[in-house]
């Protein structure tokens, strides 16, 4: 059995901040960490690594510095670690992204075919959970996003058994191999790495592959140049001509605050008080 | 795994336009709305598109059309009155019992089928499980852009293209996106991000059936069983009346006592920001935001929240806004309705006792 892994590098958008007269973002001392939905999807590949045996490729395309995520990897047990770099994928969106990283597996199932892809649900830097799905459509192979459980693997019938997380409910799929996975978050618990995957992560030789070591030969599909989408522009949130009006009162005491703020709200908007009442008969929603 | 126009991407012209549309895509017209049935029942996101989609159509003086997709039974029907009713002025049904449930690959082709037979120039899909998996799917088989989670959606006043506002890095800024020389413009936006339109019972339009023949042998993957939910925060949260939510202000997961209690006084959801998830104060299904659930609610109370962009994405089309803060500047007092500056953990005591009281006169009143 042979999975890919695939990762991204992100910065950790918890930690972004916006320079409040510029409205730039400070890059600067904002750590890049391993997309954290990704790490589920890692896990979910190494559980069936130790329960069917085989290999698991980490594949992550991104600027030469992401090979820090791909070291993280192998320290979890990732068997093997493939960073696609080059200045060509550049400025990339979802479907130059899908193509490049598509061409890099393909070339991976050339040495040792793939039977399972695994990804994250989404980024927390794009958040757009489109290359994936993306990736599947290329490959032509099944596609189960979302999902909350592998219920079942037989490698032998070369079928696959999910939960899949849908509007209302979940999902029972079963399909055939290949597929691509992407994982929701809280699937399972990320392992420690062991000692000697960490030292082992240490030496591991890491691949780079640019654009013609994945065999992509159409350079019109990558990039900037290969993406249909622009940045037209980038702003912070216009500013209301509201500002909030500051509950104040002579003593300044809590039970004040709250009583005067009670008060106001029920006086100036009754409507709200409609949606508190417990036994009320009307149903609020949907007359916006 | 994904990277949409990128942090990464190198900065473009500023006020950077799609430039003069090819005249090979100048033959794609109208603005469409992936309407989602499913159960005999349609998301109300799809209903939310319409009526953006209607102010797109109007300005763009183009029709606005559904599609709607799944198995021939008589719900079906009623749904394309309905989107009819909720703006569209027609609406294409391809219907055929392999659609019964969602499954990306027939979904998929039939999308792309319908798309490449008529032609349509923005086609927008709801931001769900269902919307993010089949659009993906389709904007990759026709090789076209596609712009996730949008907040906003205008036309380009100069080349009518269509110009999604979206956030960025995390939450932290806005960009707009629009899409070069690509037909369909293709986007998806969250429930709750656009008003709910009133139906009008009267409007009429026309309902074309685009006929097919699936072959249920040729899909790979097979529904073996779909197991309702039962009533989650996952599906209350965003069509939920009244939040009560808590942040990083909170200090200590003990805190978030303090906004349970007021909650249930108020018959309200309780809510949580990024930062409050992730210290595990409140469950994932909890989290309002880009990263979360879009909320609008009658009433939103933000306890200890600073009002990053990232969160108020996600609440700010609130009715009223209440926010509780000990920072006198902290931007959600900008976009909040009331305010009080004070310490979350003393406030919120206050004010459930407040709002007992006030309910309890009210009551007696009736």
């Amino acid at each position: 059995m042979h999975i890919v892994v695939c990762i991204k590098q992100v910065p950790d958008s918890a930690q972004i901040r916006v320079h409040p007269v510029t409205n730039t973002i400070m890059r600067q001392g904002v750590p890049a960490i391993v997309n954290p939905y990704d790490l589920y999807a890692l896990e979910e590949a190494l559980r069936l690594k130790d329960r069917y045996r085989g290999r698991i490729t980490a594949l992550c395309m991104g600027p030469p510095q992401a090979e820090a995520a791909l070291r993280k990897a192998l320290a979890f047990g990732a068997d093997e670690a493939i960073l696609l770099t080059d200045r060509a994928f550049a400025g990339a969106d979802t479907l130059a992204t899908s193509y490049a990283l598509s061409a890099a597996i393909r070339q991976i199932h050339q040495g040792l075919p793939v039977d399972l892809v695994f990804a994250g649900k989404q980024t927390i830097d794009g958040d757009t959970a489109q290359v994936g799905p993306g990736i599947a459509t290329r490959l032509d192979m099944q596609l189960l996003t979302y999902v909350s459980k592998i219920v079942s693997l037989d490698l032998a019938a070369r079928e696959v058994v999910v939960h899949r997380r849908s509007e209302g409910g979940v999902q029972v799929l079963k399909t055939s191999l290949p597929a691509l996975i992407t994982v929701l978050e809280g699937i399972n618990e990320m392992r420690f790495a062991s000692l000697t995957d960490m030292f082992r992560a240490e030496r591991h030789r890491l691949t780079t592959w640019n654009k013609d070591d994945a065999h992509i030969e159409d350079a019109t599909k990558i990039g900037l140049k290969g993406s249909p989408t622009a940045v037209s522009k980038v702003f912070a949130p216009t500013a209301t001509n509201r500002r909030a009006e500051i509950i104040e009162t002579q003593s300044g005491q809590p039970v004040d605050l709250a009583a005067t703020l009670v008060a106001k709200l029920f006086s100036q908007r009754p409507e709200v008080a409609l949606a508190m009442k417990p036994s009320s008969t009307h149903d609020s929603r949907g007359s916006a | 795994m994904t990277s949409s126009p990128t942090p990464q991407a190198p900065p473009r012209p500023a006020g950077r336009r799609a430039p003069k549309l090819d005249e090979r895509l100048a033959g794609y017209k109208g603005v469409w709305v992936f309407v989602e049935y499913e159960r005999g029942q349609v998301h109300p996101v799809s209903w939310e598109l319409l009526g953006e989609g209607r102010k797109l159509a109007d300005t763009l003086k183009v029709d606005l059309a559904a599609v709607v997709l799944g198995p021939p039974d008589p719900a079906i029907r009623a749904s394309c009155d309905q989107a009819i009713q909720y703006g569209a002025d027609l609406c294409y049904l391809a219907c055929d019992p392999v659609l019964k449930d969602y499954r990306n690959a027939p979904y998929t082709a039939v999308l792309t089928e319908l798309v490449n037979r008529y032609l349509p120039e923005i086609l927008l899909l709801g931001a769900t499980t269902l919307g993010r998996d089949l659009a993906g799917s389709v904007a990759t088989t026709l090789k076209t852009g596609l712009t996730a989670d949008c907040t906003g959606l205008a036309i380009d006043a100069e080349n009518r293209g269509l110009a999604a506002t979206r956030p960025t890095f995390g939450g932290s800024l806005l960009c707009t996106i629009v899409t070069l020389n690509y037909r369909p413009q293709m986007a998806t936006i969250r429930p709750r991000v656009m008003a709910m339109p009133t139906a009008s019972p009267d409007r009429t339009g026309r309902v074309i059936e685009h006929p097919l023949a699936l072959v249920e042998d040729s899909v790979v993957t097979k529904i073996l069983e779909f197991v309702p939910d039962n009533h989650s925060a996952e599906a209350n949260l965003p069509f939920a009346d009244i939040i009560v939510s808590g942040g990083r202000g909170m200090k200590r997961q003990e805190n978030f006592r303090l906004i349970h209690d007021l909650a249930r006084v108020l018959g309200a959801e309780v809510g949580a920001s990024r930062p409050a998830v992730q210290a595990g104060w409140a469950g994932v299904d909890r989290q309002v935001g880009q990263s979360g659930k879009t909320v609008r609610p009658r009433l939103y109370i933000a306890a200890g929240i600073s009002g990053a962009v990232q969160h108020r994405v996600g609440m700010d089309k609130s009715d009223v806004i209440i926010a509780i803060n000990e920072d006198a500047n902290a931007p959600i007092f900008d976009f909040a309705h009331y305010g009080i500056v004070g310490n979350a953990m003393t406030i919120l005591p206050a004010l459930t006792q407040a709002f007992t009281e006030h309910l309890r006169t009210l009551k007696r009143a009736c």
